[in-house]
């Protein structure tokens, strides 16, 4: 990756475009002049991020310090303008939050989510990588079926998925039946709709894990292989040494994203069980989401929520990155 | 290429032994395949047959794989539900994402593959930290910001909306991508006179067509499919995109899995030929930054 920088005034800056370039002869003006290209092939993203990403977030987390509900906040009815007449709080939302047993179970649960879905997603989806890293009659068409899953549109997938589980209709149990054993309410049983919504979230997330560490086994130099299998080393200590470090790069950027995508997993909760029965496998967002838009909307108390996500995913980015950068890689 | 590399790496990662397979380890490597395609193609085989048998099928409880097929769900669909009109939505509001989305991302992430600027790092976490924001967060902001602007139940409104998650991972994906062309082919453009900005826009975009491509696709399809934002703004059933619209068919009174079914097959189905094409270059394109050592 390093490899590829070039430094912005590399042999001879180009003569055109310079009519907009300062010719100041400090350091301000040489340093400006150095980076200028760089900064206004940023700027496009930079603004859209600060207007789309950075102004909600401050008044997200503004919001949380308040007690604004739907009753409080101002709002235009026809020609009349009613003034907001919510007030600052404080950390009064968080206090309730952290102190209430909703957000301790809400919490256990998003991380037994985010944990056992992760690890299974790199579990089978190294298990399958593994598998079609072989020379194989059919390989491609294996490829491709079992990349199905997430070629399809999640949200179709959480429908389909409702109605395979579905507890009178669903060919789930029906299959269970024929074999002679009693079907299961799925989606109505609170342990059963929590495995079920791991299940549907692994089914779906399985295919890009696979995809992303064969590209990463194909990348592992067979050399090594090689001068192992000289050596005499077993099975097992090739996949210990060399395949597990070898897709270690890779490795680290999808489990961090894996993570993310997990912990803040949006249709398959909301459309497979509706976070039902009665809230038990709700996480975190879907919790959130529900607190803003459901009911008398409390504003306020789903934007607290919300920081306390985030706060959550950069404190596990950092110290992801951090243990990674240990291990000297980094960028 | 792949295959190449597969026969070469092939047999140095199998678990046993040298020389060739024994059959029975052949079948068991078969058989585990083959079972696990049948979970990954089961539920989607199911969805066709389902869509395919009359419209009260589905309350059968008996398993049936055929049950005098015919495509009178699909009929339904078109003709009697505003399905045509929530496909022309979702088409809207994910084309102006996927053209706003790759114009922005594109400049940065070259920025960012090609240049090592003061800032440079703080947009790196930028781009991936924004990946992170939970809908929850944002949303109620979003949805006054929105609503300030009178954009509340437009589309323009749900593009916005769609952008701060797609331009993000979009610049991140289009950096990786950058990163796999080769850097003196600017090298060479400046030797010619050209400017950075002249670089990027007549060597390096023609020559990153498929990384572009990709993160179209990309935007396309967070656009096509997302719930929690379409759900929250649209409040209008003529408004209302594929994925909120479909929620219709089996809310709370009433449950018409046969159309449903359908439509879901409708859908997915061009969005999984298209998939099929470009996934290679998807997850290289997602690890690309991190598989070049």
């Amino acid at each position: 990756m390093t490899t590829q920088v070039v430094d912005g005034t590399a042999a001879g800056t180009p003569a055109r475009g310079g009519a907009r370039r300062p010719r100041g002869e400090g350091r301000a003006g040489r340093f400006l002049a150095r980076h200028w290209y760089a900064w206004a092939m940023c700027a496009p993203v930079v603004v859209v991020t600060l207007v789309l990403i950075g102004y909600p977030l401050v008044r997200g987390v503004y919001l949380s310090l308040t007690d604004a509900t739907e009753a409080n906040m101002g709002r235009t009815i026809g020609m009349n303008t009613i003034p907001s007449t919510y007030e600052f709080v404080g950390l009064a939302n968080y206090t309730a939050i952290v102190t209430s047993a909703e957000f301790l179970s809400r919490l256990a649960w998003t991380i037994t989510w985010t944990v056992v879905c992760v690890a299974l997603h790199y579990g089978l989806g190294l298990g399958l990588a593994m598998l079609l890293n072989r020379p194989l009659r059919l390989r491609s068409l294996y490829r491709m079926l079992l990349v199905l899953p997430w070629a399809v549109p999640a949200f179709v997938s959480a429908f389909i998925w409702r109605y395979l589980l579905n507890g009178e209709f669903g060919v789930v149990n029906a299959m269970l039946r024929a074999a002679g054993l009693p079907g299961v309410q799925w989606l109505d049983d609170p342990l059963w709709a929590k495995a079920s919504v791991i299940a549907v979230n692994v089914w779906l997330g399985v295919p890009f894990m696979m995809l992303a560490l064969l590209g990463g086994l194909q990348a592992i130099p067979r050399e090594l292989y090689e001068a192992a299998e000289v050596d005499g080393a077993t099975p097992w200590q090739r996949f210990r040494h060399i395949t597990l470090p070898g897709l270690r790069p890779v490795s680290s950027t999808v489990v961090l994203l894996g993570t993310i995508w997990t912990f803040n997993q949006f249709p398959v909760i909301f459309l497979v069980t509706r976070g039902g029965p009665g809230g038990s496998s709700e996480i975190l967002v879907t919790y959130a989401y529900r607190q803003a838009f459901e009911g008398i909307r409390n504003y306020s108390g789903s934007a607290a929520w919300g920081v306390l996500i985030l706060v959550l995913l950069v404190v596990m980015a950092v110290v992801y990155r951090r243990a990674l950068r240990r291990q000297g890689e980094a960028w | 290429m792949v295959s190449t590399l597969t026969r070469a790496t092939g047999p140095r990662t199998r678990t046993h032994g040298r020389g060739a397979r024994g059959p029975a380890r052949s079948a068991a490597l078969h058989a585990t395949l083959i079972a696990a395609s049948l979970v990954a193609v089961f539920p989607v085989a199911w969805l066709v047959l389902t869509s395919l048998k009359p419209r009260d099928a589905w309350q059968s409880s008996t398993v049936e794989l055929f049950n005098s097929p015919s495509l009178d769900n699909y009929l339904q669909v078109l003709t009697q539900t505003a399905f045509l009109r929530w496909l022309f939505n979702s088409l809207l509001v994910a084309a102006m994402t996927t053209v706003l989305g790759v114009v922005l991302a594109a400049t940065t992430g070259y920025a960012v593959s090609r240049f090592r600027f003061p800032g440079h790092r703080s947009i790196m976490w930028m781009l991936l930290i924004t990946q992170m924001f939970p809908v929850a967060i944002l949303i109620v902001p979003i949805y006054n910001l929105l609503a300030g602007l009178g954009l509340i139940n437009q589309f323009p409104g749900l593009v916005v909306a769609y952008l701060t998650s797609t331009v993000p991972f979009c610049a991140w994906m289009m950096k990786g991508y950058f990163d796999t062309v080769p850097v003196e082919i600017d090298e060479a453009g400046r030797v010619d006179g050209l400017t950075p900005f002249g670089t990027f826009w007549r060597l390096i975009l023609p020559l990153s067509k498929p990384g572009l491509a990709v993160a179209a696709f990309y935007s396309f399809i967070t656009a096509w499919a997302e719930v929690a934002y379409a759900t929250a703004f649209m409040t209008g059933d003529d408004k209302y995109t594929l994925a909120v619209g479909l929620g219709q068919f089996v809310g709370q009174h009433k449950a018409e899995w046969g159309l449903l079914t359908a439509s879901s097959v409708l859908i997915a189905a061009p969005a999984a030929v298209v998939f099929l094409l470009v996934q290679r270059h998807l997850v290289t394109g997602l690890t690309a930054g991190a598989t070049k050592s």
